[in-house]
């Protein structure tokens, strides 16, 4: 079967962004980009169900600027077969990535599509549910274990309380959650053989998406400060500050 | 205007998180109908009925929603979100799994962990793990978001008395199907509702050291018990204990991190704690730009005595 996975670019992890003083937004000028944290298990788990035969191809699409292809190329050299990128310049909401993601997955049949529970730059955790909906599919979301049987993928999910497994009949949507697996890396040869894989440029009008969203972001802020905390030197200070000072208990 | 809340329970009761998302809602303005959709759960749909504020509870009692699956209780509340103007859950992993998947039938954009609320459109959100708060106005005919249910006192839970009314309509869509649930035992207070949370992190050296360190200290103060990534991915302790970003979003009155360095994707989980107290044999320990008191030394000599001097 064929397996899809979605994959952003996003700023790279470790890296604590800085608000724009004009307040429209972060300031993402030369900074590291990277593929998403979870997009990147995302990946590694649609290679694994390859290599254990259950899938036969893997399809990775991004949806973004046009360098997005960046980590298009990572996914590939990962293990992916062919890249789509649906390049736009705009700031896409998670509704208009679902409906692109929708029309990728109605030309391309995949039977398992695999995206990350969230992306740590919007931190939105909505796009799988919303293209479940969209397809009318079954999704398991935050999923720590996948287990592909017949027509039906067994998905056990990281719940508040604990864990939950539930059954979906294929085509489903797997959201990945952080202990799913532990994504490789790719190998020097890999990344090589990743430049001369395929890769398909599309833009949103090509599959009926017009990028506009009726969600506006009127600012954006750096959080309050809190205000310096003090080094104390002993247990006895310690508890002394939090009964009196503090007054927490 | 009137507003339909998602109400958090396992059929028996009704989660604490119900309340804050309905102090969300009572911000907003506007009737506030509480929807219960589950199996056996009328003990909830009454829980829900005595809470402050709430106008109405509707109660679709059916096996297609014993487990909250998203495909069946999405298809429900989208249906019945014709009626309102607002659709709101809790910032759980309920919630976030179900309201996506209500807001795209609906065509509509979705609003996760909502912090304030500005105007009944208008709301405030944290993004790239809590370092920038987003102003975001929705001009969509419905306005469906998540809440954190910290960001919002929770009302009382009696001094309502709402009317019960049945929701007939049965949305099973036969894609999904409940296998299995383990759920952890806890004696302990739940996390994201605890005054106090005491947290462990890499430092703690192993899972039988986390016990042996800090059980005393949590039993002590009558504190919930939390991790960090490192430490749930040692193995120390389950998964579900873990704060951060992509963990629980805790605000305790005091916040206790011990052995937890303060990686960006932790402090998104607990910067917005009361007090917080950082116990660190490293000086230079991000966690120290953001504890109110710290501590350098060595956890397992320090809290021990921290335990016989409380």
């Amino acid at each position: 079967m064929k397996a899809l996975v979605a994959v952003k670019r996003v700023v790279d992890a470790n890296v604590k962004v800085r608000v724009k003083s004009d307040n429209s937004g972060v300031d993402l000028t030369n900074v590291k980009m990277s593929i998403n944290p979870f997009c990147e298990i995302a990946v590694e788990e649609a290679v694994r169900l390859k290599e254990k035969g259950t899938v036969s191809e893997i399809i990775v699409v991004s949806i973004g600027p046009k360098e997005a292809q960046e980590q298009i190329r990572s996914a590939m050299a990962l293990g992916a077969d062919r890249g789509i990128l649906v390049e736009t310049a705009d700031d896409i909401g998670a509704l208009e990535v679902a409906k692109i993601l929708k029309g990728i997955v109605e030309q391309e049949q995949p039977q398992l599509i695999l995206l990350g529970k969230q992306a740590i730059d919007d931190d939105s955790n909505q796009v799988g549910q919303m293209l479940g909906a969209l397809l009318g599919a079954g999704q398991g979301t935050f999923a720590s274990e996948v287990k592909v049987e017949g027509d039906k993928v067994q998905v056990t999910r990281e719940i508040d309380g604990g864990l939950q497994t539930v059954e979906l009949t294929l085509p489903a949507i797997i959201t990945t959650d952080l202990r799913l697996n532990e994504p490789r890396y790719a190998a020097l040869p890999n990344i090589m053989k990743a430049r001369k894989k395929p890769l398909d440029t599309k833009s949103p009008a090509d599959y009926g998406v017009t990028t506009t969203t009726k969600l506006k972001t009127v600012k954006v802020e750096p959080p309050a400060e809190r205000k310096a905390g003090v080094q104390v030197k002993s247990v006895d200070e310690l508890v002394e500050k939090l009964k009196n000072e503090a007054k927490v208990i | 205007m009137s507003i339909l809340v998602i109400a958090e329970h396992d059929n028996k009761t009704l989660n604490g998180a119900t309340l804050n998302v309905v102090a969300a809602a009572q911000k907003i303005g506007g009737d506030i109908t509480v929807l219960v959709a589950g199996a056996g759960a009328q003990a909830v749909a009454d829980a829900a009925a005595k809470v402050a504020g709430v106008s109405k509870v509707l109660l679709a009692d059916n096996a297609a929603y014993a487990n909250q699956l998203a495909e069946n209780v999405a298809a429900l509340v989208a249906d019945l979100a014709k009626n309102y103007k607002h659709v709101l859950a809790a910032s759980t992993t309920t919630g976030k799994n179900i309201l996506p998947r209500v807001a795209a039938l609906l065509d509509v954009s979705m609003i996760t962990d909502i912090i304030a609320v500005e105007s009944a459109n208008t709301f405030k959100r944290p993004i790239y793990a809590g370092n920038a708060i987003a102003t975001v106005q929705s001009d969509e005919a419905v306005v469906v978001g998540t809440v954190r249910g910290t960001a919002f006192d929770a009302v009382a839970s009696e001094g309502g008395s709402a009317a019960v009314e049945a929701v007939a309509e049965v949305k099973d869509a036969g894609i999904s199907k409940f296998v299995a649930e383990e759920i952890v035992k806890s004696e302990r207070p739940e996390l994201t509702a605890a005054r106090i949370v005491v947290s462990g992190g890499r430092g703690v050296g192993s899972g039988e050291n986390y016990h042996t360190v800090l059980d005393p200290l949590a039993d002590k103060l009558g504190a919930a018990q939390g991790a960090s990534r490192a430490a749930v991915d040692a193995g120390f302790v389950p998964n579900d204990m873990q704060v951060g970003q992509t963990g629980k979003i805790v605000a305790p009155d005091l916040y206790i991190a011990v052995g937890i360095s303060g990686a960006i994707q932790h402090l998104a989980g607990m910067k917005d704690s009361k007090v917080i107290v950082a116990i660190n044999k490293d000086e230079e320990a991000p966690i120290n730009a953001v504890a109110d008191y710290w501590l350098v030394g060595d956890l397992n000599a320090v809290v021990p005595e921290l335990v016989t001097k409380l």
